[in-house]
């Protein structure tokens, strides 16, 4: 198996509404295994826009998208919808936990959706995640109850729980204080070091960007 | 897929909103419940004014009808048989009402295996005389055992007992004669039939079936008594009355006694044409009105899991987001709908029994039908088997509108919303 996790070739998007105008622009590139990926540039460049291509939610483009060198664009929504749940863990900048559930269930729903492990062995995958991120305590607490950066935590954990390929994430710390961004960047950092994680993050924050093993950084919708 | 998984998520999304789920679900068991009492209750009146016939009306009555021969002389004349020919003033041949070879015929329906019984029959035109009126009436000679058992006569016998018309010379009347003539069981009547033949009967009992037009002019005597009074002999029969296993048969059987035994036969269906109106239109009203409380039920249904679908988006846009499919997503809503479709049809079965019940311990008395003390209901199982797949039906049509909205519902744009 090769290296690269991810891969595009030239993938251009265009929005209709109001002007047809392009905001990706012939983008190519490729994420490697194990590599902390940071993606930056002004707001309105693209960043968001490449991001929900990459993740497979956004369907609409030109190019060519490959994930594990296996060729993305074209398949159907049932197909997509496993891909995701099996090599993608998201982390975005609002936290999107069911507040129906309780932390627990919030990081464990992925892992039954797969439905490869008995729902024993993924509660207690799902703890093991809780405690590295120290969250062990508020396993059973609802959303509601939980400060913005436990939120952040338990979506980091929820993304972790079927060992993605690759983790992305659209400014995950953009909503939290300093404190608390650090801290998801030590965590990513951690998950990167100890568990060779693949990483793809897109931030506005040049202090995060800066610690990453690469930056990618983008400008009116092209890689610079 | 996995629907535990499924179920699993619309069970909580209904307990974040159990008050409206509630409402959504009584609105249910409101329709389902209303659906099953109104049918029940209008099934087991038709089955009240049909038992009311079917117990009086043979499914088959073979009887001879006084009319002109079909043949008359002239078309026999071999010089007249290709002429048109015109005859004015025919008259109907009197061959009398009596059966002939009543006892064969009788003995071969009762051979016959569609048939349950057979009970002949003579009606005669009499008059009673009492002082020195004389009021006009019927008088039936039955054989007391083959009519109770096919007709059961004595639930119209509301004084007296039918066993007690095998003694000769006695006579059972109808209520509103006795009522007239001012006589009470014991007392002697008498009674011209249209031959003149006189005779005194003793009064036994008095009969009411509930019908002011029968109670005023019929009374009840045995086969015997009634032969003696026509004068005529032990074979002397008006009427064969018979009883099928399968009523739906009962035209056809009709017109095969009718070429077979050479005599003139009417069906149950033909007699009672206007009475099957009536009941399939009480029961087309009660579907009518089960069915739009359905359907309003399901626009709460609808609205309810549409209101849902809004207030979810963002959580529709993470379970898409972490690898739930649009299908997946679609069935999560369906099955909150069937959810609410079950529980509260369920509820409405419930319900609906209660409420027949309720409805079947009210006393209802009528003068016109002395055995029925309740309101009738008919407790047929097919009305909840009908009820609940109404209930799966409208929910699943009304929750599936919105689920396939809901899983057409774009993360991206949801996310980016934010
Ligand atoms: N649904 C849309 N329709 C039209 N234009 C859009 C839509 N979404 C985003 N855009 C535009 O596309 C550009 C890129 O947006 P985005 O990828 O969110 O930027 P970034 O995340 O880098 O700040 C912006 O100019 C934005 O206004
Ligand atoms: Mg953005």
């Amino acid at each position: 198996m090769s290296n690269k996790v991810l891969e595009t070739k030239g993938l251009s998007k265009y929005f209709y509404d109001p002007i047809k105008f392009q905001v990706l622009k012939e983008i190519s590139m490729s994420v490697n295994h194990g590599e902390f990926v940071s993606i930056v540039g002004k707001s309105g460049c693209g960043k968001s826009t490449l991001l929900y291509l990459l993740s497979t939610m956004d369907t609409e483009y030109e190019g060519e998208l490959f994930i594990h060198e296996e060729l993305i664009t074209g398949k159907s929504d049932k197909e997509l919808a496993v891909i995701r749940n099996e090599k993608i863990g998201f982390v975005f900048q609002f936290h999107y936990l069911l507040s129906e559930y309780n932390v627990l269930k919030n990081v464990m729903l992925p892992g039954m959706k797969l439905g490869k492990l008995s729902d024993a062995e993924i509660e207690h995958n799902a703890m093991e995640h809780l405690k590295t991120l120290d969250m062990e305590d508020q396993a059973l607490k609802m959303p509601n109850q939980l400060s913005g950066g436990q939120k952040q935590r338990v979506a980091i954990a929820r993304a972790l729980i079927n060992n993605p390929l690759i983790i992305m994430g659209d400014e995950p710390t953009g909503n939290l204080d300093k404190k608390n961004s650090d801290m998801v960047f030590d965590i990513f950092n951690q998950l990167t070091k100890e568990h060779n994680q693949t990483l793809l993050i897109v931030t506005h924050d040049h202090d995060f960007a800066n610690r990453t093993n690469r930056i990618v950084t983008m400008e009116d919708g092209k890689i610079i | 897929m996995n629907f535990r998984l499924i179920l699993n998520i619309a069970v909580h999304l209904l307990r974040a909103r159990l008050k409206q789920t509630v409402v959504a679900a009584v609105g249910v068991t409101f329709g389902i419940a209303m659906f099953i009492t109104l049918v029940s209750f209008m099934n087991g009146m038709n089955d009240l004014l049909d038992g009311l016939m079917l117990n009086r009306t043979p499914h088959v009555r073979l009887y001879n009808e006084i009319k002109p021969s079909e043949e008359q002389p002239i078309s026999l004349s071999e010089k007249y048989k290709n002429n048109t020919n015109f005859i004015s003033s025919i008259k109907p041949k009197d061959r009398g009402k009596a059966i002939y070879n009543s006892q064969v015929i009788i003995k071969n329906l009762k051979a016959d295996s569609r048939v349950i019984d057979v009970a002949p029959k003579i009606t005669e035109p009499v008059f009673f005389n009492s002082g020195t009126i004389e009021i006009s009436g019927v008088i039936n000679g039955v054989d007391v055992a083959a009519e109770e058992n096919l007709f059961q006569l004595s639930d119209y016998i509301v004084e007296g007992k039918i066993s007690d018309l095998k003694q000769n010379n006695s006579i059972i009347i109808g209520k509103g004669l006795a009522d007239k003539m001012l006589l009470i069981p014991g007392d002697i009547i008498k009674i011209t039939s249209a031959k003149g033949n006189l005779a005194s009967l003793k009064i036994v009992g008095i009969s009411q079936v509930g019908i002011a037009d029968i109670d005023d002019k019929t009374s009840y005597t045995s086969l015997n008594t009634a032969q003696k009074l026509m004068g005529e002999s032990t074979n002397y029969v008006t009427d064969i009355q018979v009883k099928l296993f399968d009523i739906t048969t009962a035209p056809a059987l009709a017109k095969e006694f009718k070429t077979k035994f050479d005599l003139d036969t009417i069906d149950y269906q033909t007699t009672n044409s206007q009475f099957e109106t009536g009941s399939t239109i009480r029961s087309i009203i009660s579907y009518a009105v089960g069915i739009v409380l359905l359907i309003v039920a399901g626009f709460g249904i609808y609205n309810i899991l549409n209101m849902m679908i809004f207030e979810k988006m963002d959580s529709i846009a993470i379970l898409k987001a972490t690898g739930f499919s649009g299908s997946d997503v679609k069935w999560i809503f369906i099955s909150l709908s069937l959810i609410i479709g079950i529980t509260g049809g369920v509820f409405g079965l419930f319900f609906g029994y209660i409420f027949s019940s309720i409805i079947d311990a009210l006393p209802f008395n009528t003068a016109s039908l002395p055995t029925v003390k309740t309101y009738p209901i008919n407790y047929n199982p097919i009305f909840y088997v009908i009820g609940i797949s109404f209930a799966l039906l409208t929910t699943a049509v009304a929750g599936l509108f919105p689920a396939l909205k809901a899983s057409k519902v774009d993360p991206v744009e949801i996310i980016r919303g934010k």
